[in-house]
């Protein structure tokens, strides 16, 4: 259920890491002199001759972490998500992907709500990225209570993540606690008129779309989809059959992003109206909240965007 | 003074000419320096084998660091070609990749895998890929893409002393390699943390690709800027036995920094047309090419033809490699 309580993903990382560390000595941390707006440093601070400050070098970063995931321990490789992602994307895919290097990637200050910091701070290709890697597990957790359960996961299952974060404080959804299950879909909830597929902070907007939807009898269902890779097919697939019509929403380049992966799983195997809510171009600086009302990122758009879609759904 | 007995085969605590040896594993022998050029010739010979027989690979950076790989996995490196899975075992770290021929070369004749496996490099299904990749036992990481290795090195290093085990970690680089920028935070961290366990090797052949480091880069002064990023710097000749066990163990007995060993090699060497040739960077020879490469490593017809054989080579194609080899 949604609440007013809110929560900072990146912190709930930090502190989720200090747990893990308490609990397995294998856990290390590599960073890249932004430990502190990772909130890496809870971990660094209680456990400093295994976290690696190895300074603003990400392609040193990833490649020592690959070194340690071959050694026997669980790197969490963090840094913001332009830095983790595009700048040692080479590193990576070599290293980890193709090797299937036990890396924990966390890429914080993602998308265009990092505002003031402006494009070049900016990831909105990161999901694109990621998951071109094979194998890579890509989350975008929806809040902090997921973002816990998230990065749990990512250190008990093998094999190479990576975890999107934010920067700002976003609504906790998951008052009651998460249920995060890897490569599995979350009904939040139940509709079928149409459904919204969302992910990270616009699983928030994609609620609140769908309340104001329910008061002129619209009743969407609301997918999260916190796993991009591996992607649920099956409730995709069963979202396109029983609602016939589908809106994405993501914090994203329109570009290789939640969109473009459900399109082509309901192209593929059942094909309905979808409509896209998504970056078009780079965005600029400003406040976070300017950014999204500007460049289309709120419940509104996702709620004009369901009206366009039950319009073709009709057709 | 490096000794190093010329009847040391098989001894358990012959003196040896490198730590690593002393607590090493049973399958460790310590053949003297006669021997160690023996078995670098053979390694020489299928290098061109396995190249020849792919149609493409890079002969230049695979013989310029045969000696060096020979002098480790012979001497140095504390490993078990049976367990490559120890996790005691130091570790070779063969960053410049697209020299994997050199390597898998020196696997195979340590037992790692069949030698006839080399005659199925760069082949649909093999293990053997274009670039060394981890799934080929003995291969401790994947690589093909430059300037990596290092980095991978300081991380395996720092595992290690978190663990409290005494294993080192060794990065065979080459020195076109130490154009890419990662090479230089790898080189850093490693002295940040003192990574003392650590040992770069830059195979110096003085060529990369497209043509000599010096007309495309200049990496001079090189000795100097390891030593500004804080490394212990030995600068030897490659292909000299008695100067790389002697640096090699210096490095083992360095404390408080790594080491890098600057090793003065000759790309192609061993082999006339191909040495100093910027040509053979990349290019296999033809089996005519072959012939005579064979040749001026020393090999005659018919042992030419006995190491065809173990490599899994048909009889009609040993008949026609060998034949053009000259008599005698």
């Amino acid at each position: 259920m949604v609440t007013r309580a809110a929560a900072v993903t990146r912190e709930v990382f930090g502190q989720t890491l200090l747990a893990l560390g308490k609990e397995n000595p294998d856990i290390v941390a590599v960073g890249g002199d932004l430990n502190v707006s990772t909130f890496a440093y809870l971990f660094g601070r209680e456990f400093p001759a295994r976290f690696f400050d190895l300074g603003p070098a990400e392609q040193n970063m990833m490649s020592i972490a690959a070194g340690l995931a071959f050694s026997g321990k669980i790197p969490f490789a963090n840094t913001f998500a332009v830095f983790g992602t595009g700048r040692p994307y080479d590193q990576i895919r070599v290293g980890i992907a193709q090797t299937g290097a036990n890396v924990k990637i966390i890429g914080s200050h993602s998308g265009i709500t990092v505002g003031e910091d402006g494009v070049s701070a900016q990831a909105i290709e990161d999901i694109a990225l990621m998951c071109a890697l094979p194998g890579f597990h890509v989350i975008v957790p929806s809040d902090g209570p997921e973002t816990a359960q998230a990065v749990r996961v990512a250190a008990k299952e093998r094999g190479p993540f990576y975890l999107r974060l934010s920067r700002l404080a976003t609504p906790v959804l998951h008052a009651d606690g998460s249920s995060f299950r890897l490569g599995r879909a979350e009904v939040m909830r139940q509709g079928l008129d149409l459904t919204l597929i969302a992910c990270g902070i616009m699983v928030a907007a994609a609620l609140e779309a769908a309340e104001t939807l329910a008061r002129t009898g619209v009743q969407a269902r609301v997918l999260n989809v916190a796993t991009l890779q591996p992607l649920d097919r099956e409730a995709i697939l069963q979202a396109a059959r029983e609602t016939g019509a589908i809106v994405t929403a993501e914090e994203h380049y329109i570009n290789g992003g939640l969109g473009s992966m459900v399109a082509s799983v309901v192209a593929q195997g059942y094909p309905a109206p979808v409509e896209m809510v998504a970056l078009h171009r780079y965005a600029e600086s400003g406040a976070p909240a300017q950014l999204l009302a500007k460049y289309g990122l709120t419940a509104a758009d996702v709620e004009r965007a369901a009206r366009r879609v039950m319009t073709r759904k009709g057709k | 003074m490096v000794s190093v007995t010329s009847d040391a085969r098989g001894a358990q605590r012959s003196p040896s000419p490198v730590k690593a040896s002393s607590h090493g594993t049973p399958t460790t022998p310590s053949p003297n320096y006669r021997q160690l050029r023996e078995i670098a010739r053979a390694v020489r010979r299928d290098i061109l084998l396995s190249i020849t027989e792919a149609g493409s690979g890079h002969p230049g950076g695979s013989l310029s660091e045969a000696d060096i790989l020979v002098a480790l996995y012979w001497c140095v490196l504390r490993h078990d070609p049976r367990n490559p899975a120890w996790g005691d075992r130091d570790r070779l770290i063969l960053s410049k990749g697209h020299a994997c021929p050199g390597l898998y070369t020196v696997l195979a004749h340590r037992g790692y895998f069949p030698k006839a496996d080399l005659s199925t490099f760069r082949k649909l299904g093999s293990h053997l890929q274009g670039h060394a990749k981890m799934g080929t036992p003995g291969v401790e990481m994947s690589s093909g893409s430059l300037g990596q290795g290092l980095s991978f090195g300081v991380g395996v290093a720092l595992a290690g002393r978190l663990d409290g085990r005494s294993y080192r970690t060794y990065v065979l680089l080459g020195d076109g390699e130490c154009d890419e920028g990662q090479v230089w935070e790898a080189a850093m961290s490693a002295a940040h943390y003192k990574v003392d366990t650590l040992t770069a090797i830059v195979d110096r052949n003085r060529i990369q690709n497209d043509r000599f480091t010096r007309e495309v880069m200049e990496l001079e002064p090189l000795d100097a800027k390891w030593r500004a990023f804080g490394w212990r710097v030995l600068e030897i000749d490659g292909h000299s036995f008695p100067a790389l066990l002697r640096a090699l163990r210096q490095a083992q007995e360095t404390e408080g920094q790594p080491t890098v060993i600057i090793a003065r090699t000759t790309k192609g060497k061993g082999v006339s047309f191909m040495e100093n040739n910027p040509a053979f960077h990349g290019r296999a020879p033809t089996k005519e090419q072959l012939a005579q490469a064979l040749g001026e490593v020393g090999f005659s017809r018919a042992e030419a033809s006995a190491a065809m054989k173990e490599l899994g080579f048909p009889e009609a194609k040993i008949a026609e490699w060998t034949g053009l080899m000259p008599e005698g």
